[in-house]
Parts: structure tokens; C-alpha cells; sequence
């Protein structure tokens, strides 16, 4: 639109300058909004943490020293990291999923709702990950 | 095909050109396997964490018994078919939403599909090797 001659018609060809609608950075950040991203990140890392799963099912079919790889993996500190990051993905990525099929139901909509589904997703995630890593260094370290 | 298609004598109003199939003429079907391969997983999380809490500290031949018992193996392969499909799904709508390139979203697209039935495949296969206790 910069430049042009108020005085002349233009084409009819010429692009209309129409206006677009403001892109993300407009917006203040919301809950809700930030916890979607979140959502796309986890299902993002969970994709690719399936290749870890697959190795670890056929290490298992494949004999004791393939599996002493997987298991020299994910017992090293990396490998922990790497396992509790993914089991955070999955527990958030669940619970924040079971709160999208509220909202498919049509409930949860208003604003305090939304919100603390969201907050529910968000502190349950963490709890369920905490719990889960609790038990499984009480069953694991015990055999 | 986009609306511009439509003869200018059709009747048929936006809406109803949008119903049924939808402007992408396949539906809504990838919406409703999303959900439902989503509720299918929620079902089985509780059992999955419990298989593999069993299998924690465990060597390569517990592990090979414990997978190749038929209820651990059923509930793996439910698990790993609802988990590849779900993804399938899920990494296509990113790929859609983000990569505005034709061509290479075509590409992302197919790698998408292939690497998640590579994933599925592959993992069907170990688990079955592992009941077939070959």
C-alpha cells in the first residue's frame, strides 16, 4: 500500500493489500495457549521416543547382549534423563489429551473451567511422572 | 478441487458443500481415529506402566518371558498399533500446519507414514518373535 498513487486506479490484476490477521507475538500469553504448544512439543518427543521403545522390544527378541545395550543406555545418567523426560511427555501428553476430550464433550469451556483443566494437566503430569519414577526405583532397585 | 469448481448454477450453499466429506473430501476421519486411538491408549496406560514396572531390573531372559506371555504381548500390540496410528496422525497435522512448501510437504508426509509403520512393524515383530519364543 506504501507508495501508491492515491490518484490512480489500481489494476485490476494487482493483489488487494487486505488485512491479515495478527500472528502469535500480538497476543498475551495465556495459560491455555502456552499449554497448547506444550501439547504439540510432547506428541513431538513422544513421536520420536517410539524409536527407544522399538529398540528396547527388539533388544529383547534379539538376545542377552543386545538387551545389555539397552539396559547400559538407560542406566546411564543420560539414559535416565532421556526416560524421565519421556515419561513426563507421556503423562502430560495423556492427561492434557483427556482434558481436549472434555472439551470435545462440550464441557469445560468457561474461563475459570479451562483453566483449571489445564492446571490439572500441567500439576498432574508432574505428580503422575514423580509417582511412577518413585515405584519404579522401590521395585526395580529391590531386584 | 476448491470451490471455484462448483458450476455457478449449483444450489448447493457453502455449508452443504462442506458437510458429509468436507472441503478436504475425506472427512472428518483422521479427527475421529485421533480420538479413538486416544481413548484406546488412556485405557491402556495403566496396565503398559505396569509391564514395564515388571520388567524393570530385570536380564534379557525375564524380559523375554514376561513380553511373551499372551495378556503382556496382546496389550503391547493394542498399545503399539493405537501409539503408531495416533502419531501418524498427529506429526501429519504439525507437518500441515507448518510446512506451506507443496512439494515438501508431500514429502514430509510420506516420511511421516513411513517411519511410523517401520515403528509399528518393527515393534509387532519383536513382540511376536517373543511369543513365538523363537
Amino acid at each position: 500500500m506504501l507508495g501508491r498513487n492515491k490518484h490512480q486506479k489500481p489494476p485490476m490484476t494487482a493483489r488487494i493489500e487486505r488485512p491479515l490477521s495478527p500472528h502469535i507475538q500480538t497476543y498475551r500469553w495465556t495459560l491455555t495457549m502456552a499449554l497448547s504448544i506444550v501439547h504439540r512439543a510432547t506428541g513431538i518427543a513422544l513421536y520420536v521416543g517410539t524409536l527407544l521403545l522399538a529398540w528396547w522390544l527388539i533388544a529383547a527378541a534379539s538376545g542377552p547382549a543386545a538387551y545389555a545395550h539397552v539396559q547400559a543406555f538407560s542406566g546411564s545418567i543420560i539414559g535416565r534423563l532421556i526416560v524421565f523426560g519421556y515419561t513426563w511427555a507421556l503423562m502430560h501428553h495423556m492427561l492434557s489429551g483427556i482434558r481436549h476430550f472434555v472439551w470435545d464433550l462440550g464441557y469445560g469451556f468457561k474461563a475459570n473451567e479451562r483453566e483449571a483443566l489445564t492446571w490439572g494437566a500441567l500439576i498432574g503430569g508432574i505428580v503422575l511422572t514423580v509417582l511412577v519414577w518413585i515405584i519404579a526405583y522401590a521395585i526395580g532397585g529391590g531386584r | 478441487m476448491s470451490a471455484t469448481d462448483t458450476p455457478k448454477r449449483s444450489m448447493r450453499t457453502p455449508l452443504g458443500r462442506v458437510r458429509n466429506l468436507g472441503a478436504a473430501h475425506s472427512g472428518t476421519s483422521d479427527f475421529w481415529r485421533q480420538r479413538i486411538t486416544g481413548v484406546a491408549m488412556t485405557l491402556l496406560m495403566i496396565p503398559v506402566v505396569v509391564i514395564v514396572m515388571m520388567l524393570l531390573g530385570r536380564n534379557q531372559a525375564g524380559a523375554a518371558q514376561i513380553l511373551g506371555s499372551l495378556p503382556i504381548a496382546v496389550i503391547l500390540l493394542l498399545f503399539i498399533a493405537a501409539s503408531a496410528w495416533h502419531m501418524k496422525i498427529g506429526m501429519q497435522v504439525v507437518i500441515e500446519d507448518y510446512v506451506h512448501n507443496e512439494k515438501l510437504k508431500l514429502i514430509a508426509i510420506m516420511l511421516n507414514n513411513f517411519f511410523s509403520v517401520a515403528v509399528a512393524l518393527a515393534s509387532t515383530y519383536a513382540i511376536l518373535k517373543l511369543s513365538s519364543g523363537v
